[in-house]
């Protein structure tokens, strides 16, 4: 008898989560750790099978059954709340016919520390426990440094990708910005109606009042197109007095022909500047995208290109929409 | 230096004497940045620099700042987590200082290019310590002062530390045991996380 306590003594401190099962199933010695997961229930005489829930191997409901899986893995939940997961292997005792079964967490072993309380005299020296829960709050650490320090990256991403999009004089798009955005709506079929818009007289404003005032009326005009449009919308400065507006969605052409008309309007407002005015006026070329049909951006762009010479040619401070034949009439062929 | 360094220096000096103060220290030091990023190498030279411009803003000498620095890496609420990684490292005091020789490679598992003291503790008798600190940064031996000194607290235990000086560029720290259960200690419950 004081051999078996001597013995329990000692698994107890080698395995603190062993049970001794009887012949008949029932439970008659746990281990100090094992204890705990049943704070208000005294695991000895308890049936094992009551207590734990068999998950792996599947229906086995007595001692014959549990004997029979003698050196398999076995997954089982406690039966109360919470129902931790646990992993088990069982030896049998053929002195007594009862057996041992060693149980242990497994992945369940981070909530496992918080239901139960344990602490690292809980497990035994041997066990990794500790250390893999070391780990695991490490890795969490420097894990989190490193999802800040990435949040951080994709900021500074973002606003670089902005300010490169970005033209700085007027806070509209650039160039750059515009070769983004047109072939990939070109590519969904989207479609879209697209103004060139060029200023005239802008280099007589440049020339007699110094690069200020041209400074102040493309502030003006930009202010203009995006008042003209929705925020769905890309305004672009394309060149020194050249805008390209983008509307998507859009199919109308009457309703394009009066953005283009309002443009034009304001745009010819004067401009206070120091103690004097500036007057421009605009020319507009429009193209439209129908969502189908092979084209690109540079084609497009070419179109309302050549629609903006056709209304030059006409007189300035009107717009023209891309018709094909303007292509053989137009300033080169003229 | 990796990153975790002078971020940490940058947390102490932020949550001791303010961002302002912090932003003085980075000018003295000659530095283009004000935040540093804790997963980055930067160069050695500057972590000199850094502890040398706070020495000098806050008229201490630069040992006073190390071991500050190390104070505040074990017990303020913001660095939390660091606390709660050395406690895995023993249940009592002893253990824990016994748990050093690792902690270099523990801090490894976490941070593969975090390169920090190594540690070698020498057991003179049962209460009374020596360890060797070696380092590229010489004076380092401080920070770990802080810690022990702070630990031992964590611990609940009281001990006498000295910096004994450099010996072939190692830092010796000499420990003095004085009671191992002398204060209750702070709670270490494995179970919970650090924010």
């Amino acid at each position: 008898m004081t051999d078996t306590q001597d013995m329990l003594r000692m698994l107890d401190v080698l395995c603190p989560m062993h049970v001794q099962l009887d012949a008949n199933g029932l439970i008659s010695h746990a281990g100090p750790t094992l204890q705990k997961l049943y704070p208000d229930l005294a695991l000895p005489g308890q049936g094992f099978l009551d207590v734990f829930e068999l998950s792996r191997p599947k229906r086995i409901t007595n001692m014959e059954g549990l004997l029979a899986t003698a050196g398999q893995k076995l997954h089982l939940r406690k039966r109360l709340k919470p129902l931790t997961g646990l992993k088990g292997v069982l030896v049998p005792m053929p002195m007594t016919g009862g057996a041992m079964v060693n149980l242990g967490f497994g992945i369940s072993i981070l909530d496992a520390v918080s239901d139960y309380d344990l602490n690292a005299a809980d497990f035994a020296a041997t066990d990794l426990t500790i250390e893999m829960l070391y780990l695991v709050e490490a890795k969490s650490a420097a894990m989190e440094a490193s999802r800040k320090l990435n949040l951080r990256l994709q900021g500074a991403m973002i606003a670089a990708e902005e300010q490169a999009f970005t033209d700085t004089l007027t806070g509209l798009k650039n160039r750059r910005a515009l070769e983004h955005i047109l072939p990939r709506l070109v590519k969904d079929c989207t479609p879209f109606g697209l103004m060139q818009v060029d200023l005239d007289f802008f280099k007589q404003v440049n020339d007699a009042l110094g690069h200020a005032a041209g400074d102040a009326v493309l502030q003006h005009v930009a202010r203009v197109l995006v008042e003209s449009s929705r925020d769905e919308d890309c305004v672009a400065r394309v060149g020194g007095d050249e805008f390209v507006l983008v509307f998507r969605g859009a199919t109308d052409l009457e309703i394009m022909g009066r953005i283009a008309d309002r443009i034009i309007s304001e745009v010819e407002n004067p401009v206070p500047f120091r103690d004097t005015i500036c007057k421009v006026s605009a020319s507009v070329g429009i193209a439209m995208y129908s969502g189908c049909g092979e084209t690109d951006m540079d084609q497009l762009l070419s179109d309302a290109d050549t629609a903006l010479y056709a209304s030059k040619h006409a007189g300035r401070s009107t717009y023209r929409v891309f018709e094909p034949q303007m292509r053989d009439s137009g300033p080169l062929a003229g | 230096m990796h990153g975790l360094i002078n971020r940490a220096i940058q947390c102490f000096v932020r949550d001791s004497y303010g961002q302002r103060r912090w932003v003085d220290v980075t000018r003295l030091a000659g530095l283009e940045i004000i935040d540093f990023e804790a997963m980055l190498q930067y160069e050695d030279s500057t972590t000199k620099a850094l502890v040398a411009a706070i020495a000098k803003t806050l008229r201490v000498p630069e040992e006073t700042v190390l071991e500050d620095l190390g104070t505040y890496l074990v017990s303020h609420p913001n660095v939390e987590a660091l606390r709660r990684l050395l406690r895995f490292g023993g249940v009592n005091f002893v253990e824990f200082l016994h748990s050093l020789d690792d902690l270099p490679e523990r801090a490894r598992l976490a941070v593969d290019d975090l390169i920090i003291p190594g540690l070698e503790l020498e057991e003179l008798s049962p209460d009374r310590f020596s360890l060797r600190c070696s380092y590229d940064y010489v004076g380092f031996g401080h920070v770990i002062i802080g810690v022990l000194r702070t630990m031992a607290d964590d611990y609940g235990a009281l001990v006498f530390l000295e910096h004994n000086g450099v010996k072939d560029g190692v830092e010796v720290i000499d420990i003095t045991l004085i009671e191992t259960a002398f204060a209750s200690g702070r709670e270490f419950d494995l179970g919970a996380r650090a924010e």
